[in-house]
């Protein structure tokens, strides 16, 4: 699988599967994002750090669709899936849920489950726009949508497995500990079959040892999809460790990308996170 | 002070509840004073004084603040547990009701009573018995938008009005038949519910309650005052019942009759609703209700979702529309005023949001209480209020919690 994964990412090694070109954001005269650029290949993780405020989660929902970029394009290139569009999709301004459709399924920086359906369900959730039972065969429920029911089920329980939330299945996600809800919501997303997975700040108010967890299971999952990862994330040990590459965020401007290693040298990153040294 | 105090000994709860009743009743006492004791007659120009009363007062707050306090503290006490308890609980009457022992000789016995029901009791009996069925359909109906969807919706009593005009002034101009407008009144609900769902598509929560409450309204406004087209307050009467095949029956046999249909229309709403709650549909109408915007993020499409749900809605309470006009052969604007909203929407939240059965017994418990409650008819708004208030303090899930299913899982693939 791993050796696949390889071959893949060697193929397509200059095509992204979500690039990002001049995309602003302005609320009434505040500039939230500025010319924001960012790529994202097949199979990488990359991950979008910067101090508070910066417009990482404005990014987030501007390539989702929750916000409209006020200038710029946003292109995804879904290559797997079920609408495959390999010669790219303009998808600023296009609604939330098709964005979803197409292959990009993101988690939520304050957890945002829904709390009175069980763990097993919010996953199935995730199914809803992989299927297709209307409300007459919902309510005839015939050979095909008790299949497709059955599918839904075994499949969201598989994905339940994947994120170890299987004893847990049939809790209210509302009463899960917290670590278990970032899981699921991250089960959830996979439900949805997507080709890239964007996690906004996943290891937030997680201790050093569910964060390595939590890291084990992102290199997992993005071996196991054949997913790519974009990741919002304040905890730099798991950023550096995590990612292929790194973007840096301040003010609504990218200021530094590349490896790890590269961005953890850059000057202008060190001043953004420790203030301006006087005396250099 | 109300707050119980986990470390001291029960006795010392009961001793401090009773000194909380007493103050209460003191405090009641002295300030009615003036009202039940005092009796000034001013053409005798004599002041009786009634002590008695002051004593009937005090006594009788006393016990009402005791019972009060107590049952508060067990609810504050059921509540603590219930937070420490990582599995939820159930009420022992839903428990009771989810018991396939009870649950299926219980369906079988109600069944065979509703089939007989007509042949044992009275016209006047079926008669109630038929209202409280319209009301069960209405609060399913609404079930489905307020209950599952979470669109609170206050004008649910628009599409009953359409329904009931559509029969009425079809009847009226082409004497169409019960039989022919019951799909068509269904279809113009639907098509009144999507009119309405589209506006407040990007509404919510108060925004939305007070827009689908101005949508009623004007319902309402327009068959009052367009007397050309509605006929006005003064209505349309000598609606046709429905045909049986050409042949002409009885007032009695009229009832009868109604009431069978009533129980078949019943036991599909029953069916799709149950049907629908565990579909993908309505999974999609719950996590609508639990957060609007990770469920659009999760790709379910919101404006399907919510328009589906409202002219689901629409087009049962359009339906019961029909069967009112039917049944009751004489219709006015008068019976589609806010207060029908009000009550089916109290059928919903008193018999719990999104459980079918829950509803059922809500429009029973709301329906037929106060038909047999006549004797205290002047009472009867207050026993009502009195009631929702209680219920809305002790069990604000409602009568029966909505459960959700728990699925089947075929565990051979391996974790």
């Amino acid at each position: 699988m791993g050796q696949g994964m390889n071959e893949a990412t060697n193929r397509s090694a200059e095509s992204a599967v979500l690039s990002v070109r001049n995309v602003s954001m302005n609320f009434g005269g505040l500039r939230a994002l500025s010319e924001v650029d960012l790529d994202v290949r097949p199979g990488e993780v990359v991950a979008l750090i910067g101090p508070n405020g910066a417009g990482k989660t404005t990014f987030f929902n501007c390539i989702t669709g929750i916000y409209t970029p006020t200038g710029g394009e946003v292109t995804a290139y879904p290559r797997t899936g079920k609408p495959k569009r390999p010669e790219g999709i303009r998808i600023n301004g296009m609604r939330t849920n098709l964005v979803c459709e197409l292959g990009m399924a993101r988690t939520f920086q304050n957890i945002r489950l829904f709390p009175s359906m069980t763990a097993l369900e919010n996953v199935m959730i995730g199914r809803h726009c992989r299927t297709k039972t209307g409300i007459l065969g919902a309510v005839l429920r015939g050979a095909a949508t008790r299949r497709e029911e059955q599918e839904v089920v075994d499949k969201s329980f598989e994905m339940l497995t994947k994120v170890g939330l299987e004893k847990l299945a049939n809790e209210y996600a509302r009463n899960l500990p917290y670590g278990a809800q970032r899981r699921l919501e991250i089960a959830r997303a996979l439900a949805t079959e997507p080709f890239l997975l964007l996690l906004d700040e996943p290891a937030a108010g997680m201790n050093p040892q569910e964060t390595e967890e939590l890291k084990q299971m992102v290199i997992r999952i993005r071996e196991e999809f054949k997913v790519s990862v974009l990741l919002i994330e304040h905890d730099m040990k798991m950023v550096m460790s995590l990612s292929d590459r790194i973007y840096v965020m301040e003010y609504g401007r990218i200021i530094s990308t590349g490896t790890p290693k590269q961005v953890g040298e850059d000057p202008q990153v060190i001043r953004a996170y420790l203030g301006e040294d006087s005396d250099a | 002070m109300a707050q119980a105090n986990p470390i001291q000994h029960p006795t010392q709860h009961v001793i401090q509840h009773v000194k909380q009743a007493f103050v209460a009743a003191i405090w009641l006492a002295f300030l009615t004073l003036p009202i039940m004791v005092i009796r000034v007659d001013t053409v005798e120009k004599t002041v009786t004084w009634r002590w008695m009363n002051l004593a009937y007062m005090a006594l009788g707050s006393f016990v009402l603040a005791l019972a009060w306090y107590c049952m508060m503290e067990r609810r504050d006490q059921s509540q603590a547990r219930k937070d420490l308890e990582t599995v939820e609980r159930d009420s022992a009457l839903s428990r009771f009701l989810s018991d396939p022992r009870f649950a299926k000789p219980l369906m079988a016995f109600g069944l065979l009573v509703a089939a007989g029901f007509p042949w044992f009791f009275s016209m006047y009996q079926t008669n109630i018995l038929v209202s409280a069925l319209i009301y069960v359909v209405l609060g399913l109906g609404l079930n489905i938008t307020v209950g599952l969807a979470g669109l609170l919706d206050l004008g649910y009593v628009a599409f009953y009005a359409v329904g009931a005009y559509t029969y009425a002034l079809l009847n009226h101009h082409f004497q169409l038949g019960f039989w022919t407008v019951l799909p068509l009144g269904a279809v113009l609900g639907a098509f009144f519910g999507i009119l309405l769902g589209f506006p407040v598509l990007r509404l919510r929560g108060d925004y939305l309650a007070i827009v689908t409450l101005g949508f009623g309204q004007i319902i309402r406004l327009v068959l009052e005052n367009w007397s050309a087209f509605s006929f006005g307050p003064s209505g349309i009467s000598n609606i046709d019942r429905p045909g049986l095949f050409g042949i002409t029956y009885s007032v009695e046999q009229a009832t009868t009759y109604m009431y069978y249909i009533m129980l078949a229309l019943v036991l599909l709403t029953i069916f799709v609703t149950a049907r629908l709650k565990d579909s993908r549909i309505g999974r999609a109408w719950l996590a609508l209700r639990e957060d609007e915007i990770a469920c659009q993020a999760m790709g379910i499409d919101n404006t399907r979702a919510k328009l589906m749900a409202f002219s689901l809605g629409a087009t049962l309470a359009a339906l019961m529309g029909v069967v009112f006009a039917a049944k009751t052969t004489f219709i006015n604007p008068a019976s589609f005023t806010f207060m029908e909203s009000a009550m089916i929407l109290a059928i919903v939240v008193l018999g719990g949001m999104g459980s079918v059965l829950g509803v059922i017994l809500g429009a029973f418990l709301l329906m037929l209480l106060p038909e047999y409650l006549r004797a205290f008819s002047e009472y009867r708004m207050l026993i009502f209020g009195f009631t929702m208030v209680l219920i809305m303090v002790f069990r604000p899930q409602g009568l029966v919690r909505a459960k959700r299913k728990v699925y089947k899982i075929n565990v051979e693939q391996a974790g």
